[in-house]
């Protein structure tokens, strides 16, 4: 087989690029100023326009919940008021769920790695993405107005009848999350088409990044899921505007079909969340390992398992809420089954770290932590899935814990790790790594003193969105209260030594962490397209027992990055011998 | 290791609780072992196959049939166990015993109101006889509310427009705290009520006591039924503002609404404002009251508005 490659690719007349330490042309060098950042169509620019949003909604989300555990320092009123408070926990779910987790790793990272990762030169719809970026924009605008006027207090799940009868702005919010929804969908229209459509010549099935298998599992629940959520809101808002009967008892209504609607979005959009996650540890941990990734069609596969289990499991929301004996009886079981194969890429992770060659920096420190905290979310998600102990723990403490462990301690952790593993392509700087292992050591430890303690409130009876609370639980309110101060820090130092790095960092070279990664084969920062030629890819990109030239090679193309007929015909050519060499 | 385990529980006071306790500890001993486990060979892993050498050679290893079907399906048939066990476990929180003693309990905004089969009423307070099952059937007048006894295990969501229940077996005297634990609005965390166990025969002493609900001149009546209703949860009788206007002088008053009219509260203003709260709100407060509209009787309104008059 080996030999088969070589001769192909001879007969291709595929030549090496090794990529410049020094680009002078890159997409930053490349239409410059403020004009044509907005209007760019480069995936690039749009996915750091998407991740300084994010980072501005994460600021938001988190200065929030710091108000919040200030709040709960003492058992009654500390500094605000209840409505205040119940205001601010509710922002501080819907910002975070809506404008933070969706779109971070997906919209702002994937937007800028995934088409280089497949070595095409833009997503299928360049114009498509910018416009999903300023429907995101409009959303948040429908947001900040509702705040303006009157706040939100229905918690970030609206449940009726309380969202129907609330005096606060509920239907700016929800078309704002309306709005947001379309972003979502077309992203996921987006990124499904490129992935099968713009892969370079050599990339197969066998061969796509883990990273890009994750989004591609995401992109399809975005697709199916988010529709779903739009009807929702769209009714809640009917019956609030126009008063049809449709959640409200008092109208006719059943408020329990509510719940459903919303779980049907909302249970799968906890995978929107978590999956691509689980792509930045497979490439971090493969690249800092230097090994291949154990069980790849495992790890690959189980995305697209959780992706489709993950639609028949809402209903473990709903354990207490009067949904049919059956119905619960039937959620519970499944719910078991998606955490299957969650389990199993946690064990390829740690295999892939047998025999390699492990170097602890930043990125790797935080898989390290993802692994770690992750998997104390994914067992007590198995707690909660037991039905008599659910019973139990059900809008407790212990909830709000596990929560903030599988998307807090997963998602935000992985963001992390893809951040620091990107941020050398991304800018073309390097950051103190001296500062970032201290950060990471602050958020480790701020991390469990916040959220540990909740755990064990939690199944003392400690129930959720309360501003005031018996006197019991001080000791345990107090401690998560210090440890979330020592996650704020942890952010600070890290916004320092990012925006440091941005300004004053050293440059980085094309590939400082020696990854076979397709994305590390361009310059630091990327061309505006990406590669100056069409890669050609003839290993996995995860052969580190490959030489590093073989990851280099690419056909030469003559427009400048722009395809010429010419180069079409050379490259589908191309793609027609490549197909018989699927999941080589 | 027991001992953190059962620090993180409160007391079983309740059959109903054993079953979820045992499953909670072994989930969590399950968990415990797993988890070590993956951090022991993480941190492992680290150190022994660290980076000496940037030249540094790895095998390749694709995958292992026999390792990943392990790993599969240990952890399905552990789930198994977990999943049938939690639901025999929940099968007996919904199968109430024949014998149970039935109380009614209604949540509104933000109390509990209880009912008892002689016509007895108390306001969040749930009193019940020791060592005998007690099925609480429960109801919502306004939003969802549910209702959570940490001590006996059992909780289930209040909705509006249908019935739901739970039942414990209390089995020592004392007190357990009630928690609503599904978000109301501004009081759900101050939306509290306390189960009181009592041996059988103090429970019978109790009953017939209270048995009859209210008594008395209409003025006394009215004085018990705005406790009894809740009333007093967001309306001071001293001119104190809580959630509503305070009681004290209200009779007789001239109130600005939020639309700019005034109105003076007289019977029919009051009588209105219990029944159809929204239709008429006093400046500077918020139309958040539970109509009483089909829960209260015209002469308890009545007595209610006798015993406002006497607030001056």
């Amino acid at each position: 087989m080996a030999t088969a490659e070589v001769s192909n690719t001879k007969t291709l007349k595929v030549q090496r690029f090794k990529p410049a330490d020094n680009p002078t042309n890159t997409y930053l060098t490349d239409e410059k100023g403020v004009w044509a950042w907005m209007t760019t169509v480069d995936h690039k620019k749009i996915g750091i326009m998407y991740l300084v949003a994010v980072a501005i909604f994460f600021a938001v989300g988190g200065a929030l919940a710091l108000l919040l555990r200030t709040e709960l320092m003492t058992p009654a009123k500390t500094f605000i008021e209840a409505d205040t408070y119940n205001q601010l926990f509710t922002l501080h779910g819907a910002i975070m769920v809506f404008f933070v987790l969706v779109p971070s790793i997906p919209a702002a990272l994937g937007n800028f790695i995934m088409p280089m990762q497949l070595g095409a030169k833009d997503v299928a719809f360049p114009k498509l993405n910018l416009a999903s970026f300023y429907i995101y924009v409009a959303g948040a605008i429908f947001t900040f107005i509702a705040l303006a006027q009157h706040g939100l207090d229905t918690g970030w799940t609206f449940y009726t009848p309380y969202s129907t009868e609330s005096s606060s702005s509920v239907i700016w919010v929800t078309m704002g999350v309306f709005i947001l929804g379309f972003s979502s969908i077309l992203t996921g229209t987006n990124f499904i088409t490129t992935i099968h459509k713009m892969r370079a010549p050599g990339i197969t099935w066998g061969k796509l990044p883990l990273n890009v298998w994750a989004l591609y599992a995401t992109s399809i629940i975005q697709v199916l899921a988010t529709p779903v959520l739009a009807i929702t809101v769209l009714l809640l808002t009917m019956e609030r505007w126009l008063g049809f009967g449709i959640f409200d008892p008092a109208l006719g209504g059943d408020p329990v079909l509510f719940q459903h609607f919303f779980w049907f979005y909302s249970h799968p959009a906890v995978y929107i969340m978590i999956v691509p996650g689980f792509g930045i540890i497979s490439e971090v941990i493969s690249t800092f390992s230097k090994k291949t990734v154990f069980g790849y069609w495992a790890i690959a596969l189980s995305s697209l398992a959780i992706a489709f289990i993950g639609f028949l499991v809402w209903g473990h929301h709903m354990f207490t809420s009067g949904q049919s004996a059956v119905a619960t009886t039937v959620f519970s079981f499944l719910t078991f089954l998606v955490g299957i194969p969650t389990g199993i890429k946690i064990f390829n992770w740690i295999a892939t770290l047998y025999k390699g060659s492990i170097k602890m920096d930043t990125p790797m420190i935080y898989v390290f932590i993802f692994l770690f905290l992750f998997s104390i979310g994914g067992f007590t998600g198995i707690m909660l899935g037991a039905l008599s102990v659910d019973i139990h723990l059900h809008d407790t403490y212990y909830v709000v814990a596990h929560f903030h462990y599988v998307m807090m301690g997963g998602t935000l952790i992985a963001l992390l790790a893809g951040l620091h593993f990107w941020w050398p392509k991304m800018t073309g700087k390097l950051y103190n790594e001296k500062l970032a292992k201290i950060a990471s050591v602050f958020i480790f430890v701020g991390f469990n003193v916040t959220f540990l303690p909740q755990f064990v409130m939690g199944a003392q009876g400690m129930p959720r969105r309360y501003y005031n609370y018996v006197d019991q639980f001080t000791a345990f309110h107090q401690t998560s209260t210090i440890g979330s101060y020592l996650l704020g820090v942890g952010f600070l130092i890290i916004l320092y030594y990012l925006m440091h790095s941005l300004f004053k960092g050293a440059k980085s070279p094309a590939n400082p962490w020696g990854s076979r990664g397709l994305e590390w084969q361009a310059t630091s920062p990327p061309d505006f397209h990406n590669f100056d030629h069409t890669p050609v890819v003839i290993h996995g990109p995860y052969d580190y027992h490959q030489p590093m030239e073989e990851f280099q090679l690419g056909l030469a193309v003559d427009t400048n990055g722009h395809d010429s007929e010419t180069a079409k015909e050379v490259v589908d050519k191309e793609r027609e011998q490549w197909k018989n060499y699927s999941l080589g | 290791m027991d001992r953190l385990f059962e620090f993180m529980l409160p007391e079983a006071k309740s059959p109903t609780a054993d079953s979820t306790d045992a499953l909670f500890h072994f989930i969590n001993e399950v968990s415990l072992v797993l988890l070590i486990g993956i951090t022991i060979a993480l941190i492992y892993f680290a150190i022994k196959y660290r980076r000496r050498s940037e030249d540094d050679e790895t095998p390749v290893i694709t995958h292992n049939n026999t390792l990943e079907i392990t790993w599969s399906v240990v952890p399905l048939l552990i789930c198994f166990v977990i999943f049938g066990w939690g639901y025999t476990g929940w099968l007996n929180l919904k199968s109430v015993p024949d014998n149970a003693y039935e109380i009614q309990v209604t949540g509104f905004k933000w109390n509990w109101s209880v009912k008892y089969n002689n016509g007895a009423q108390t306001l969040n307070e749930i009193h019940v006889p020791v060592d005998r099952p007690v099925k609480i059937v429960l109801q919502s007048s306004d939003v969802l509310h549910s209702f959570f006894v940490p001590d006996y295990r059992v909780k289930h969501d209040v909705v509006p427009g249908r019935y739901t229940y739970v039942w414990f077996e209390a089995n020592e005297v004392g007190e357990s705290q009630v928690f609503c634990t599904e978000y109301c609005g501004t009081d759900h965390s101050d939306m509290l009520a306390k189960v009181i166990v009592h041996t059988e025969e103090d429970f019978q002493t109790w009953l017939e006591k209270n048995g009859g609900g209210v008594s008395g001149t209409p003025v006394e009546q009215g004085e018990q039924l705005v406790q009894l209703q809740g009333c007093t949860t967001c309306h001071s009788d001293d001119g104190s503002r809580l959630i509503g206007p305070s009681f004290k002088g209200l009779w007789g008053s001239e109130e600005t609404l939020t639309d700019g009219s005034t109105v003076t509260v007289d019977e029919n203003y009051l009588r209105e404002s219990i029944l159809n709260p929204g239709a008429k709100i006093v400046e500077s407060y918020d139309n958040v009251m539970t109509p009483y509209e089909g829960r209260i009787s015209d002469e308890e309104i009545t007595n209610i508005i006798e015993y406002l008059k006497t607030l001056k």
